[in-house]
């Protein structure tokens, strides 16, 4: 699966990086700790978390993942988007709470 | 060389301890030759001024300030210059989620004074977080003439290196305050842009039996803010 596929499936809107829609996804990880997703995120996996902070990016950047997705309707501030620009991992949005995002991103990829 | 510990709760935090009192507090400042002490509850600067009182009359120099906590749930010290302590605590009120205090559970938030009489008890729960990202309480202290100190950022909670995995380059702060169990070659070792940061360590003392050890040297004359202002631009910690 690609990141589009969940895009598409999971009704995300993209804020940023478009060209990484093709990015594999392997999986999917949440947390709102950066420092725990930079020690237990794997290569692939889509985040999702409610930080917003241009540190995601960095994070998800170290850690090569597919994308980031934002719960509750929040949105990146102007400097994340730039990093997202410039590393191409996409951020996307959801309206869903983080316990329902991962419910459905885990029923699509198992 | 003055010593000074700029991260110190009262009795209004709702994990400080009953017996951390203005009275007490500068009391034992005294004893233990503390110049410079900032009260820093929990995003509440309502005990500040009852202890900068005292703390003239008795020869401590108190300043007034909060321990923010951002929407990141980074909590980062914010000291101010006593004439501009209302503007910190109107933005404060403002961005503070109105979440009533259980006193059951957390303990009652109490603002008191010299004779431990209550002047003010804080119905909202000071330990959540502000409406205010960490760039956005960052803008405001500096914007109000304040200096702005992230807090141990090397503890595993409510740190910045916890809640946002590193510190952020460029981050505009006047120093970083280290736990008590910091590494900083180590820290300095991951992070290379830390080395051109101040360190402090301060106590962030809940209970009388935290208080008056821990504390950081400057090398400057007076104790006073203008003085941490000039220690921390041109870097004469004593660590």
């Amino acid at each position: 699966m690609i990141v589009k596929d969940v895009v598409e499936k999971l009704n995300l809107e993209i804020f940023s990086a478009p060209e990484g829609v093709d990015r594999v996804v392997t999986g999917g990880y949440t947390s709102d700790l950066l420092s725990d997703v930079m020690g237990h995120a794997r290569e692939g996996q889509i985040w999702i978390t409610l930080q917003t902070h241009k540190n995601i990016m960095a994070v998800a950047t170290l850690k090569d993942l597919a994308a980031i997705i934002l719960v509750k309707g929040f949105k990146p501030e102007s400097d994340t988007l730039e990093a997202s620009l410039a590393e191409g991992i996409p951020v996307l949005g959801s309206d869903l709470e983080a316990f329902e995002l991962s419910g459905e991103l885990f029923n699509i990829l198992k | 060389m003055i010593k000074a510990d700029l991260h110190i709760h009262t009795i209004l935090s709702p994990c400080g301890d009953i017996e951390m009192t203005p009275s007490f507090i500068v009391k034992r400042a005294k004893e233990k030759g503390l110049n410079l002490i900032a009260i820093t509850d929990h995003n509440s600067t309502r005990q500040c001024e009852e202890v900068v009182r005292i703390g003239r009359r008795e020869g401590v120099e108190v300043l007034c300030g909060a321990e923010i906590t951002t929407k990141e749930e980074v909590h980062v010290i914010a000291l101010v210059d006593y004439t501009v302590r209302n503007l910190l605590q109107e933005w404060i009120d403002v961005y503070l989620p109105k979440i009533p205090n259980n006193e059951d559970y957390f303990g009652y938030q109490l603002v008191v004074n010299e004779y431990e009489e209550v002047l003010y008890q804080e119905p909202n729960l000071l330990i959540s977080a502000l409406n205010r990202s960490l760039d956005q309480t960052e803008e405001f202290v500096h914007s109000i003439g304040g200096l702005f100190i992230p807090a141990h950022i090397d503890k595993p909670q409510n740190s910045l290196i916890s809640q946002l995995g590193f510190v952020p380059p460029g981050l505009r702060a006047e120093a970083l305050e280290l736990s008590r169990k910091s590494d900083l070659p180590g820290l300095i070792g991951s992070c290379g842009w830390l080395k051109d940061y101040c360190f402090l360590h301060s106590s962030d003392a809940h209970y009388p039996s935290d208080f008056g050890d821990v504390f950081t040297a400057f090398d400057v004359e007076k104790p006073n803010i203008e003085s941490l202002k000039d220690a921390l631009k041109n870097n004469k910690v004593m660590l």
